[in-house]
């Protein structure tokens, strides 16, 4: 009897969501969802994600919903956390598709979650925009994934180009993270491009380290006494501070450069003041902004209390490429029909004027703009000092 | 090449005292108890958060930090930690033990234990990173081609510190025998007048104060905190315990420093991604042809 009434109630549970879906067509609601990490080693970069995604929500709330071919429609950002774990991030992929029904996802934002949710969003044929994530395979023969900023091919070999002159040096240290995609490649490219431009040799230590590590004395005692005149690190931020002060307590007096993965918030209250002086690739920079960028960084640090970094900035950027899209694409109500029309629509847009810069997206969805450099000063700012051109 | 050594000596030196002191907490309480502790990694993590709070505060207090407020932060550190540790023991394993269960529900408790606080840290203070404030300044000195700094001459001589009193709260104090005469025999000895609950839980604050002990000192040399930071690094020092002999002091402190220098060595020679795979390996050649570990005698008096 008991598990009749039960199958009963769910009968008419279903009937009623059925209904409610019928009924709702005309209201239908644009809803993105968000695929970020807002637990797990890199927490700040879910939530910066999620703050500029929030700040993008405020705007639209405040028109009454977004204005697609004349009708408004109601918009909700669904925010679901990766924990910085690929099978999380598939898992949430997935969840976002099947589940919550999206029209588009946004993030993941680091490439070891990207690359794996980007299959998923492929195969299911969901609009993806990843706004951080810059390996290669991302997007590669991926028509319905797209990213908000450049590609590791492109900044390895301009950071090599602006440490050879800015440091005049031949001779490089590289430091990475075996565990993590991102910086393995990263490294290997560099590495690539700093022998191509000094020859053979001239990369003195290439060395590594696992994602649970805590001390790296080994290592940076090997690069200390290896005659390397400088660097390179590209990893995250958290390991930034506590690899940095460690090098300078074995007598490390030397450059060091960085990559985009330094460019959190959270990177100068971590390594406090260990990090002024040195240099990192990034894509965008806060101190010295105008126009459009200044605005949301002003509203963003009023809002929060910090500055925004390079991954709510992108996220910024990605959630109006979305919102553009479906502008452009318009809406019919069937929900696959939709994705296809957005994606459609991403692939399309010529010179959107981002807050990150002007992009075009290529065939295999990669936007092309320019890469900053920036230092950090003894404030802690990070400061603009030149943009590299593709 | 012999500055690259001598460098990874102290190197060595400086992670061996870490997994040494808190193997000297595992050490302990299975010493006594006959049980694993694997919470103790995560109470070591607990205590390098409740140092993180302590100091901050007293170092608003006491601008500029020095001996002084470094020393009343590990007092109130191992105070607090050492109320963790009862607590646990109180809450988690003395019910079990009272019931007279199987010591593999114990282990088992230990580990749930484990990640109750593991996860209590993520829900309650959230998952960003903290930085461990500069408690004491940090000089830089160079002896010959070695750098040393102060921080990490602390740090060995703290290991020591603490294996010295150690050795001679469990050799020469009343309640070290008392604790060595339950590890002997856990039924005769309350007939002896000698109060079991209260040693069991003098022993849990004496692990819990090491751990705090060297999560102080661990925040301090590498002052990213995340509430996983514990895992590891408690799995690795309960392996170093073994190594040298579970149960024995003495086992336990050169274990750690074993595995301090077979890490630090095989990542100066080898690609570093070999560390654990090539460290582990020996580690299990070790115990294949000691399986008591270095100093560890089979099933007599253990501690």
């Amino acid at each position: 009897m008991r598990r009749k009434g039960f199958l009963g109630a769910l009968l008419i549970a279903l009937a009623a969501t059925a209904l409610f879906i019928g009924c709702s067509k005309k209201e239908q609601t644009i809803k993105i969802g968000f695929n970020i990490p807002l637990t797990g080693d890199n927490p700040m970069v879910g939530e910066g994600s999620k703050n500029a995604g929030d700040i993008v929500l405020k705007a639209l709330k405040a028109q009454g919903g977004l204005t697609v071919k004349g009708q408004k429609y109601p918009v909700e950002f669904i925010y679901v956390d990766n924990e910085l774990k690929a099978e999380s991030a598939v898992q949430a992929a997935l969840r976002l598709i099947e589940q919550d029904k999206v029209l588009a996802v946004v993030g993941p934002q680091g490439s070891g979650r990207a690359i794996p949710a980007g299959q998923v969003n492929n195969d299911n044929r969901t609009p993806m925009i990843s706004a951080w994530s810059t390996n290669p395979d991302t997007t590669l023969n991926r028509p319905y994934v797209f990213r908000a900023c450049f590609l590791d091919p492109f900044q390895a070999p301009v950071a090599a180009k602006f440490a050879k002159e800015q440091f005049n040096v031949t001779k490089t240290a590289i430091l990475y993270n075996l565990e993590d995609d991102y910086s393995k490649t990263l490294a290997e490219l560099y590495r690539d491009s700093w022998q191509a431009a000094n020859g053979p040799g001239s990369v003195v230590v290439f060395d590594s380290f696992g994602q649970r590590d805590q001390d790296f004395s080994a290592q940076l005692t090997r690069i200390v006494n290896s005659g390397a005149e400088m660097l390179y690190l590209p990893v995250y931020y958290n390991f930034v501070a506590l690899i940095v002060p460690q090098a300078k307590d074995l007598g490390w007096n030397k450059p060091i450069m960085g990559a985009d993965a330094w460019g959190s918030a959270d990177l100068v209250p971590l390594s406090k003041g260990s990090v002024a002086g040195y240099y990192f690739t990034t894509h965008y920079a806060a101190a010295g902004a105008v126009g459009k960028t200044k605005e949301f960084i002003d509203e963003y640090n009023a809002s929060y209390g910090y500055i925004p970094d390079d991954v709510a900035a992108l996220t910024y950027d990605a959630v109006n490429i979305v919102l553009q899209a479906i502008q452009n694409a318009g809406l019919s109500g069937d929900l696959q029909k939709d994705r296809n029309a957005i994606k459609d629509a991403m692939a399309a847009l010529r010179n959107y004027d981002g807050i990150t810069g002007k992009m075009n997206f290529n065939v295999q969805g990669d936007p092309e703009k320019d890469a900053v450099v920036v230092r950090i000063s003894e404030a802690g700012e990070f400061v603009y000092v030149t943009s590299l051109q593709p | 090449m012999l500055t690259t050594f001598l460098q990874n000596v102290f190197n060595a030196l400086q992670w061996g005292s870490f997994y040494s002191m808190i193997a000297l907490g595992y050490c302990l309480v299975y010493g006594v108890l006959r049980l694993i502790n694997f919470a103790h990694g995560d109470i070591f993590m607990t205590a390098c958060y409740i140092a993180f709070f302590i100091a901050t505060a007293l170092l608003g207090a006491f601008s500029g930090g020095g001996v002084f407020v470094f020393a009343l932060t590990l007092l109130l550190t191992m105070g607090a930690t050492a109320l963790v540790g009862i607590t646990i023991e109180r809450i988690a394993y003395r019910p079990l033990r009272m019931k007279g269960v199987n010591r593999l529900y114990v282990v088992i408790t230990a580990l749930m234990v484990g990640f109750i606080l593991e996860n209590g840290n993520l829900a309650f203070l959230g998952a960003s990173a903290r930085r461990f404030p500069d408690v004491i300044e940090k000089h830089i000195w160079q002896f010959g081609p070695v750098v040393l700094t102060n921080l990490k001459v602390l740090v060995i001589l703290a290991a020591f510190a603490v294996f010295g009193l150690l050795q001679f709260i469990v050799q020469k104090t009343v309640l070290g025998m008392s604790m060595r005469a339950i590890s002997y025999d856990k039924f005769a000895i309350p007939l002896m007048g000698i109060p079991v609950n209260r040693v069991i839980t003098f022993t849990f604050a004496l692990g819990s104060g090491l751990a705090a002990v060297a999560g102080i000192l661990f925040g301090m040399s590498y002052p990213v905190l995340d509430p996983y930071m514990g895992m590891i690094i408690g799995w690795k020092a309960f392996i170093a315990a073994v190594v040298g002999g579970i149960g024995d002091i003495k086992g336990a402190f050169i274990g750690g420093f074993i595995l301090g220098f077979i890490e630090i060595f095989i990542t100066a020679v080898f690609p570093s991604s070999f560390k654990d795979l090539i460290s582990f390996v020996i580690l299990l050649i070790i115990l294949v042809l000691k399986p008591t570990g270095f100093f560890g005698v089979a099933r007599s008096t253990k501690i």
